[in-house]
C-alpha cells in the first residue's frame, strides 16, 4: 500500500509511474498495462470535461464487465466526477429511475442500447451526453450520442488537472433498501481509499497476485476487487460472470490466478464441479461474502482446495466490508464472520441502545472511516441507518442485521431485522418485485417472500392473486423478466385466491412459505 | 429441427415468451441478456433431458452453449 495516496484515481495514476508496462487488466481478450489504462483513462477524462461534466457531476455507467467500464470508472474521478455503475440485466425503467435519482450528466452504455440512449436524453434534463462503447458502428456524433473509441482518438492523453479533494464523492453504489426504491450509498475518496487499505491488508494481497474478477462490477465486491487490484499493483483477470464455469477455471489454469473472490452461489457450483483436469494450484485465497457460508461447503471448499486460504467476510454497501474472520479461526467457528476490519470497530446494541456483550442478540454497529456518507437525496433514511457517536460529527452505521457475539468477542450473523432477501448474493427488495408484479395488468395482491435454496441461498418465490382467471404463471414470469434484474426474477410464483391477513388487514407474509 | 426445438425451449421456459424465440440464431445469450448465469444450467438439463446425452463440465463454454447456432452445432458433433 502506498500510504500517500489520497484519491481513488491515484491508484492507478501511482502505478501508471511505477509499473507503467506491467499487465493491469485482461479483459474481452485484452491484455492493458497501467500506463495503457492510464492513457486512455486520461483521454476519456478530457472528453468528459470537454462536454461539460464538471466537478461533483455523477456519470452513469451502464456496461457490463469489460475494459471499457474499466476505463470510464477512473475517467469519471480524474474529470471530477461521481461514478455510478449499472447493473447490465437493468431494465430500462429502472436505469431511468437511477439517472433521475443521481441527476447524471453522463450515461455509458453498449451498442445494443442505443435506443434507450436517445429515449434517456430526451427524458432527462440533467443528462447531457451519451457515450456507446464498443463497436462505434452506426453512431453518429450528433444529437449528443458519442461514439466512446471516437472520445478516446479525439481527446489529449495528458493527465487533467486534479480538482478533488478526499471529502469529495468517488461513487453512488445503489443498492435494495426495504422500502423498494433502490438507493445510491455516497462514498467519498477517503472511504474509498481506507476500505481498501483495510481489506488488501487482512488478505496480505501483494503486487505479484492476480485476481479474477467474476461478479458484477455494479456490486461493491466486484467493484473493490478491482480498486484493490490497482492498489497494490496486481493484475485483475475480468470475466463477465461464472456462467460458464469451465471457461472460468481454464482461465484461472492460463493466467496463474491467485484470488477467488466468490459469493456462495458460485461456491455452490465450484464444489460440484469435475476439477480434476484443470490445475488450480496457483491460488492462495478464496474470500466469501454477501451470505454465509454453510459449513458443510466451507468443509468441501477446504478439502478440494487444500492448499487455499479461504476467508469468510461480511459487509454491507453501506460500509463496504465490515468484518472478516481471520483463516486460522476457520476450523474453530466456521459458522462465524469474525471480527472487525482492521482499523474499524464493531459492537452489538439492543433497542434501547445498550451495547450487549458475549452471548447475546443484538443489532450490529459500525465506527470507522469505511462508514459511508449516507443516500444519495435521501436524508430520511440516511438518519435511520447512519447516526451520530457520542462524539460530535461522528456518524456510526446501524446495519440493520442482528448478531450475535461469543465470549471471545467473534461475531455470528443472526438475522436481519428487515424483509430483504439475499439470493446469488444480491440484495432483493420484496416490495420492489412486488411493486413490478403490481405493475401487470389483471394483478389484485402480491406477496413476496424469499424460501430457501441450495444454490441461490434464497430463492425468490411470489404468490399472486388475479382478478380473473386470465393470467397464468408464465404471464408473471414473463413480466417480471422485462422489469426486473435477472436476480430478483422469481423462481417460483404460486396463483392462490387469497393471500392471508392480519386482525388489520395486512398481508401475513409469516404464514407464507 | 434441432435449432426449432431449443429456440422453442427458451422462449417457453426462459423467456416465457408469448411469441416465439426473437432473436436470430446467432444472437449471443450472455451478451444481449437472452439467457443468465442459472438459466445456462437449466439448458444443461435440458440438453441432457431431451437428448439423452451427458454434457461434461468442460463442454459448457460459450462455444458450445452461447448460442442457438453453437448448441445446435454443439448437439450435432455430438451425433444428435
Amino acid at each position: 500500500m502506498m500510504a500517500e495516496v489520497a484519491l481513488v484515481h491515484e491508484f492507478l495514476e501511482r502505478n501508471a509511474e511505477r509499473l507503467p508496462e506491467k499487465i493491469a487488466l485482461v479483459c474481452d481478450g485484452q491484455r492493458l498495462s497501467y500506463a495503457e489504462i492510464e492513457t486512455k483513462a486520461n483521454r476519456l477524462a478530457n472528453a468528459l470535461n470537454f462536454l461539460g461534466v464538471q466537478r461533483g457531476d455523477r456519470v452513469a455507467l451502464f456496461l457490463p464487465n469489460s475494459t471499457e467500464l474499466v476505463i470510464a470508472i477512473f475517467a469519471t474521478l480524474k474529470a471530477g466526477g461521481v461514478f455510478v455503475v449499472i447493473n447490465h440485466s437493468t431494465k430500462p425503467d429502472k436505469v431511468a429511475y437511477i439517472l433521475n435519482n443521481c441527476q447524471a450528466s453522463a450515461f455509458f452504455t453498449w451498442p445494443a442500447q442505443t435506443a434507450l440512449a436517445a429515449d434517456l436524453l430526451a427524458g432527462i434534463q440533467s443528462l447531457k451526453v451519451a457515450v456507446i462503447s464498443g463497436s462505434p458502428l452506426g453512431i453518429t456524433e450528433s444529437d449528443k450520442v458519442y461514439s466512446f473509441e471516437q472520445l478516446l482518438a479525439q481527446h489529449s492523453p495528458s493527465r487533467p488537472l486534479k480538482v478533488n479533494i478526499d471529502l469529495d464523492l468517488a461513487c453512488l453504489i445503489y443498492t435494495s433498501g426495504s422500502t423498494g426504491e433502490p438507493k445510491g450509498v455516497m462514498s467519498d475518496h477517503s472511504n474509498v481509499v481506507f476500505a481498501v487499505g483495510s481489506i488488501t491488508s487482512y488478505l496480505q494481497n501483494h503486487e505479484d497476485d492476480v485476481v479474477i474478477g467474476i461478479l458484477p462490477l455494479s456490486f461493491d465486491y466486484g467493484l473493490y476487487q478491482l480498486l484493490m487490484v490497482f492498489s497494490f499493483g496486481g493484475r485483475l483477470v475480468l470475466e463477465k460472470g461464472f456462467t460458464y464455469p469451465a471457461a472460468i477455471l481454464e482461465t484461472i489454469q492460463r493466467e496463474r490466478v491467485t484470488g477467488f473472490p466468490g459469493v456462495p452461489t458460485i461456491y455452490s457450483m465450484l464444489v460440484n464441479l469435475d476439477l480434476s483436469s484443470y490445475d488450480l494450484s496457483s491460488l492462495r485465497y478464496m474470500s466469501n461474502t454477501a451470505a454465509a457460508l454453510p459449513p458443510a461447503h466451507i468443509l468441501k471448499i477446504q478439502q478440494t482446495f487444500p492448499w487455499v486460504i479461504l476467508y469468510s467476510m461480511y459487509g454491507l454497501t453501506e460500509t463496504k466490508r465490515t468484518l472478516y474472520l481471520p483463516p486460522e479461526q476457520l476450523e474453530r467457528r466456521p459458522d462465524s464472520v469474525g471480527i472487525a476490519i482492521p482499523g474499524t470497530e464493531v459492537w452489538i446494541e439492543d433497542e434501547n441502545g445498550q451495547r450487549l456483550g458475549g452471548g447475546q442478540t443484538g443489532e450490529l454497529v459500525v465506527r470507522g472511516r469505511h462508514v459511508m456518507r449516507g443516500y444519495w437525496g435521501d436524508p430520511k433514511l440516511s438518519a435511520v441507518r447512519y447516526r451520530s457517536s457520542s462524539i460530535l460529527g461522528e456518524r456510526l452505521c446501524y446495519t440493520g442485521d442482528l448478531f450475535r457475539m461469543d465470549d471471545e468477542g467473534y461475531f455470528y450473523f443472526v438475522a436481519r431485522k428487515d424483509d430483504i432477501i439475499k439470493s446469488r448474493g444480491e440484495k432483493v427488495s420484496p416490495k420492489e418485485v412486488e411493486n413490478a408484479v403490481y405493475k401487470l395488468e389483471g394483478v389484485q395482491e402480491v406477496a413476496v417472500i424469499g424460501v430457501q435454496d441450495d444454490v441461490l441461498g434464497q430463492a425468490v418465490k411470489v404468490f399472486v392473486v388475479v382478478k380473473d382467471g386470465n393470467l397464468n404463471e408464465k404471464d408473471i414470469l414473463r413480466h417480471c423478466r422485462a422489469h426486473l434484474e435477472d436476480y430478483m426474477v422469481p423462481k417460483y410464483v404460486e396463483l392462490v385466491t387469497e393471500l392471508p391477513k392480519t386482525s388489520s388487514g395486512k398481508i401475513k407474509k409469516t404464514d407464507l412459505k | 429441427m434441432i435449432e426449432e426445438q431449443i429456440r422453442h425451449y427458451i422462449a417457453e421456459n426462459i423467456l416465457f415468451s408469448g411469441n416465439g424465440y426473437p432473436h436470430s440464431d446467432d444472437t449471443s445469450f450472455l451478451e444481449n441478456g437472452v439467457v443468465d448465469s442459472m438459466n445456462v444450467m437449466e439448458l444443461v438439463a435440458f440438453v441432457e433431458e431431451t437428448y439423452h446425452t451427458r454434457v461434461e463440465d468442460n463442454e459448457i463454454v460459450p462455444s458450445n452453449f452461447d448460442s442457438v447456432t453453437n448448441l445446435a452445432n454443439y448437439l450435432r458433433r455430438k451425433g444428435i
